[in-house]
């Protein structure tokens, strides 16, 4: 079956699109098929060129929501449009809060499976997904056996995005339809929680810190770190649970997928639910008091120590140079 | 307020995990425990009909019942009764499937609100609660770091890639908790002499007139292979020295 029409979910964000979903707009290229994107918030004519340099030829807006959770409305205006065009072949979702919710309603509304945490996806006789599984220790490989259009979830970093060069997509309105209750979650306040410095996803260099850490004061000691080698704090989900950080630092199958030039892991044991989120650093160290710690099968250099000592000594050379 | 909470029996995840050779369905043989993800929900469950002064709740769940403990686990917390949907034809359900016999044993059940975790600690699909809502008519919020009832409003706050976002949405409602939302309590002596006795109603596929399983998933896994391994490089018992020793990494790959 040759893939004729992808469709590829373009989350708008900052005055462009979510880097994932340049990722996906690049990869469905691959695949020589028609591109066409949809997107929501109001601002989809100043995204069309950006849409269409990403190889998209039409761009679906779904508008602004009024302060919706974009789930029921965008999964509606997909929905809709599903009806009226026809199904793709394959619908590319971003991996993101919003993202999944899109996936989980389209999947209700379309009655398809959804494919998440993907890495990977080919036409090899239909479409293939790869998922990285038991920690990105294994990677399976599953198949579509049902009706189009296959719906898949892509992690974040799976794919490089690349600018084609293409003219603005054409913007076309899509309406969401007849929502009933399940469009009434409102936002009613957005709250920030990031950091100065870099951003986690795009930064070059990733401390981050776990349980090993012992108390959330000690967390200091990786943003010191990490702000003196120009670079972002992460956290294993383990303290971002025990409210040592925010969420948005969280670093993992339920947090960020960072593919930073290295990767400094203070006090983390490695967790299949952390592994899956930095496997693929260029180059990982880790700090960790046990030296059975799983995150010492993949770092290139551990240093099998307490942090509370190689951290402070690290800090004091970092300032010193 | 009666609060249906959806959970899920899973291997422990501190065990070594399989997949069954020719179905590559997770190797559930074992022993299993409530996941650890749901507990958060039953607490916040518990802790939401505290407050509002009556009210049930009701544990909800689909997969073998040929070992209960981890719903007994819920049912001790403090959950007034389970249902569980036990059938050998449910082997192999994708989320979607899942998503429809949950919500069929759900209308069967009186509530305000569904909680969920996440996502399952063994699947991670992260789908069914959204799904669920979509099946039922319901609205959702996913990823609540706080739950609150007011006057039959939630308020939520709603994690997001850069911090969180307060959300309100009015009941009936679907809403997945994060870990760490609430401090789950541990199943007193006298909770877990009063689980043994509470109403576990375990209904099979036709009872519900759903079907789901393998045959219905609209997918199948093909191949499992070992990812490419990453090669554990240099291991160095710190001796003061293990800031040079990282100091020299950062050179040698020119961040420093």
């Amino acid at each position: 079956m040759a893939i004729s029409s992808i469709w590829v979910v373009a989350e708008p964000a900052d005055g462009s699109f979510t880097t994932t979903s340049l990722e996906l707009l690049t990869q469905a290229r691959t695949f020589g098929a028609t591109i066409t994107a949809i997107t929501w918030g109001g601002q989809a004519a100043s995204l069309a060129a950006i849409a269409g340099e990403y190889g998209a030829t039409t761009l679906f807006d779904a508008g602004d929501l009024g302060g919706a959770l974009a789930g029921a409305p965008v999964a509606g205006a997909i929905a809709s449009l599903v009806a009226s065009q026809g199904a793709p072949d394959l619908i590319l979702i971003p991996t993101s809060y919003d993202g999944r919710d899109i996936a989980g309603r389209l999947s209700a509304k379309l009655d398809r499976t959804v494919l998440t945490n993907v890495t990977g996806v080919a036409d090899d006789g239909g479409i293939v997904t790869e998922h990285p599984i038991f920690g990105g220790t294994q990677i399976a490989k599953a198949q579509f056996t049902g009706a189009a259009p296959a719906l898949v979830v892509v992690r974040a970093k799976s794919f490089v995005a690349e600018s084609a060069g293409g003219a603005p997509a054409a913007v076309q309105s899509a309406s969401s339809g007849d929502l009933g209750a399940t469009n009434s979650a409102k936002i009613t306040g957005t709250h920030v929680e990031e950091q100065e410095g870099p951003k986690l996803e795009e930064a070059a260099v990733v401390v981050s810190g776990g349980r090993g850490l012992g108390e959330a004061s000690a967390y200091s000691l990786v943003a010191d770190a990490a702000k003196l080698l120009n670079g972002a704090a992460g956290a294993s989900r383990a303290i971002v649970d025990a409210g040592w950080v925010p969420y948005s630092f969280q670093v993992g199958q339920t947090g960020k997928t960072v593919k930073p030039t290295v990767y400094i892991a203070c006090g983390i044991s490695g967790a299949t639910q952390h592994m899956v989120g930095m496997k693929g650093s260029k180059n990982i160290v880790a700090i960790n008091k046990d030296p059975e710690a799983p995150i010492f099968q993949i770092a290139d250099l551990g240093i099998v120590g307490d942090v509370h000592k190689v951290l402070p000594a690290l800090i004091e050379k970092l300032k010193s140079r | 307020m009666n609060v249906v909470v959806c959970v899920k029996q899973i291997p422990d995840p501190a065990a070594p995990q399989s997949l069954d050779s020719g179905s590559y369905n997770l190797n559930r043989s074992g022993k299993l425990i409530l996941d650890e993800a749901d507990t958060y929900g039953v607490e916040m469950a518990l802790q939401l009909t505290e407050k509002a002064g009556g009210g049930e709740v009701t544990v909800v769940s689909m997969g073998s019942a040929a070992d209960l403990t981890g719903i007994r686990n819920a049912l001790a917390m403090g959950a007034a009764s389970a249902v569980v949907v036990s059938d050998d034809s449910l082997r192999g359900s994708d989320a979607l499937g899942t998503a429809k016999v949950l919500a069929a044993a759900i209308g069967r059940t009186q509530y305000d609100l569904i909680l969920c975790a996440t996502e399952s600690s063994d699947g991670y699909t992260g789908t069914l609660p959204v799904q669920l809502a979509e099946i039922l008519g319901l609205p959702s919020v996913t990823f609540a770091k706080s739950v609150s009832v007011e006057g039959g409003q939630l308020s939520v706050q709603r994690q997001t890639e850069a911090g969180y976002d307060d959300v309100v949405c009015p009941l009936p409602a679907v809403v997945s908790v994060t870990a760490g939302v609430v401090e789950p309590r541990y199943a007193s002596f006298k909770g877990i002499m009063a689980a043994k006795s509470k109403p576990v109603d375990q209904p099979t596929a036709a009872d519900l007139g759903v079907a789901a399983g393998a045959a219905n998933a609209g997918q199948k896994i093909v191949t499992v292979e070992a990812a490419e391994a990453r090669q554990a490089g240099e291991k160095h018992v710190d001796d003061g020295d293990g800031a040079d020793k990282i100091v020299a990494f950062l050179e040698s790959i020119k961040v420093l």
